[in-house]
């Protein structure tokens, strides 16, 4: 089993600030509306700090890591 | 066959307790216990509300370990307009509904029972609750709460919200969901009355019993809601695995030529009329056809109508039901809605074709907190594939003679998913 971690948006508080775009593009656009477009793919490790400070940067506290096993 | 239909006249009125008994025996629910989740694990019962997911699965889910003493909720909102076979099962046989939710309580070592019913048919329950108590059938009190009448309050997270005191529409469940933490933060069962209907003569009967009708994977029968019919709309019940142009040949007047017809509801999709043919009443038949049974609703569409206009008021509905809570679906229903009406009424004002309106609809799936705006995006899409010949039609020579046709799919009062809750 290994460890697997993604991103989750709670969509029922997220605004559209964007400023989770700014600072993981690698895994986050926006929709024409400004709100994060997203998949559940795990996030290899080597964007994981980039992933995380997006989380912790949310202003709304709206998006999540996640932690699964697969 | 019929089974939650027995004894059921096509008119009456509510089948008391001792009619009740005298149909399927008394249940004794002092002792249903644990075991009751094998019996149902066998026999194979998977959830009638809509997702079709298995009932011992998610039984076995529930957080029973824990110091708090899980919830069960009879899930009877009934949101979906073209749906009417759960007020049937709540007006006309509420005892099999509330020996399922004693029985699922019992199973589960549950503190709390809770029925939520459109508040047109909590009279009636509390009445047969009250009936119950005098017999001393129901270890736990069966609570009655009225849930208001809009499109997306039976969703499992409003439910939550509402019966802890806040508006009935969808929360955030992504890091924990209702079964490990909902009502009062207990972990909650909340499961369709159709299928509690079901567990009630799963617990009497047995899972061989259950199994002697329907398919392998699906196992039993299942109440299907049949409108848009010349003859009017029936509830009817029929195996599961049925082929569907069986189902129609169960209730008369049903045969006839129709444009299309819609499979699962406003969240379902079009089938063509060959295809509707072809279906069986399975929810992996359904999908394999890119719709789903939804809660058992079938509506036939006949050729008096256009079915983009129908198509269009269901989208303003779909749109003006969300709960106003996640961009996607603020944004995306408002842009949809926008675009199907023009398809519709002015076709000419629409540049590209159907092209915006499919893109549209990649830009919404799967981006809302709950499935409601998923529903929407499988309407429209299948609406774009199986009526291509209207839709090109239109957008040649504009809107269609049908206009002004009596509409057949039933909008509800008006009322957004907020005022619904204000009340
Ligand atoms: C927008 C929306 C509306 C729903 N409305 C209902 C409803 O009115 N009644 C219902 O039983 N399930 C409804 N559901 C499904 C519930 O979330 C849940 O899956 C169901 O109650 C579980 O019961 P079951 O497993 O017995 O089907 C709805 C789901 C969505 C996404």
């Amino acid at each position: 089993m290994k460890r697997r971690v993604s991103l989750v948006i709670d969509r029922t508080t997220c605004d559209g600030r964007g400023l989770c775009a700014e600072l993981f593009p690698e895994r986050i656009v926006l929709d024409p509306w400004g709100y994060p477009i997203i998949d559940g793919d795990a996030i290899p490790r080597s964007l994981l700090d980039h992933a995380r400070r997006a989380a912790r940067s949310c202003p709304l506290l709206a998006l999540h890591l996640i932690e699964g096993r697969q | 066959m019929p089974r939650l239909l027995a004894g059921v006249e096509p008119t009456g009125g509510e089948i008391g307790l001792a009619e009740h008994f005298a149909q399927w025996g008394v249940l004794d629910l002092r002792r249903v216990g644990g075991d009751l989740v094998d019996e149902l694990e066998a026999s194979g019962l998977v959830g009638h509300g809509g997702a079709w997911f298995p009932v011992a699965t998610k039984w076995r889910s529930i957080g029973t370990r824990g110091t708090r003493r899980p919830v069960v909720v009879a899930n009877g909102a009934e949101g979906e307009p073209a749906s009417s076979k759960d007020a049937l099962l709540l007006s006309r046989m509420p005892h099999l509904v509330l020996d399922g939710a004693s029985a699922a309580a019992a199973a589960l070592g549950a503190s709390r029972v809770v029925v939520y019913v459109p508040a047109r048919l909590t009279h009636g329950i509390e009445r047969a609750v009250e009936a119950r108590r005098r017999h001393g059938l129901d270890p736990v009190e069966i609570e009655v709460v009225s849930a208001p009448d809009a499109f997306i309050t039976g969703q499992e997270s409003a439910v939550v919200s509402a019966l802890d005191g806040r508006p009935a529409v969808p929360s955030f469940v992504g890091l924990q969901p209702v079964r490990v933490r909902g009502v009062g933060g207990r972990p909650t069962l909340v499961q369709n009355v159709e299928t509690l209907a079901h567990v009630a003569l799963i617990a009497r009967f047995g899972a061989q019993w259950f199994r002697a009708i329907g398919t392998e994977q699906f196992p039993g029968s299942m109440l299907v809601t049949l409108s848009g019919r010349y003859a009017g709309t029936v509830v009817i019940e029929a195996p599961l695995g049925l082929p569907l142009r069986e189902v129609l040949a169960l209730s008369p007047g049903s045969e006839s030529n129709y444009r299309g017809a819609l499979l699962g509801g406003y969240g379902g999709g079009w089938v063509s009329m060959p295809t509707l043919l072809e279906v069986d009443l399975t929810e992996t038949s359904a999908r394999s056809w890119n719709t789903t049974l939804g809660a058992g609703v079938v509506v036939l569409l006949p050729h008096s109508v256009c079915p983009l206009v129908e198509v269009a008021r269901v989208v303003r509905y779909m749109e003006r039901q969300q709960a106003g809570q996640c961009g996607p679906c603020v944004h995306g229903l408002a842009a949809l809605d926008e675009a199907v009406r023009c398809l519709a009424l002015q076709p000419a004002s629409l540049r590209g074709g159907v092209e915006p309106i499919l893109d549209l609809c990649a830009l919404i799936d799967g981006r809302g907190g709950c499935r409601h705006p998923d529903g929407v995006v499988r309407f429209v899409r299948s609406a774009c594939s199986v009526f291509s010949d209207e839709v090109a039609t239109h957008l040649r020579h504009g809107p269609c003679h049908l206009i002004d046709a009596a509409p057949i799919l039933p909008i509800p009062h008006f009322r957004s998913a907020h005022a619904a809750n204000e009340r």
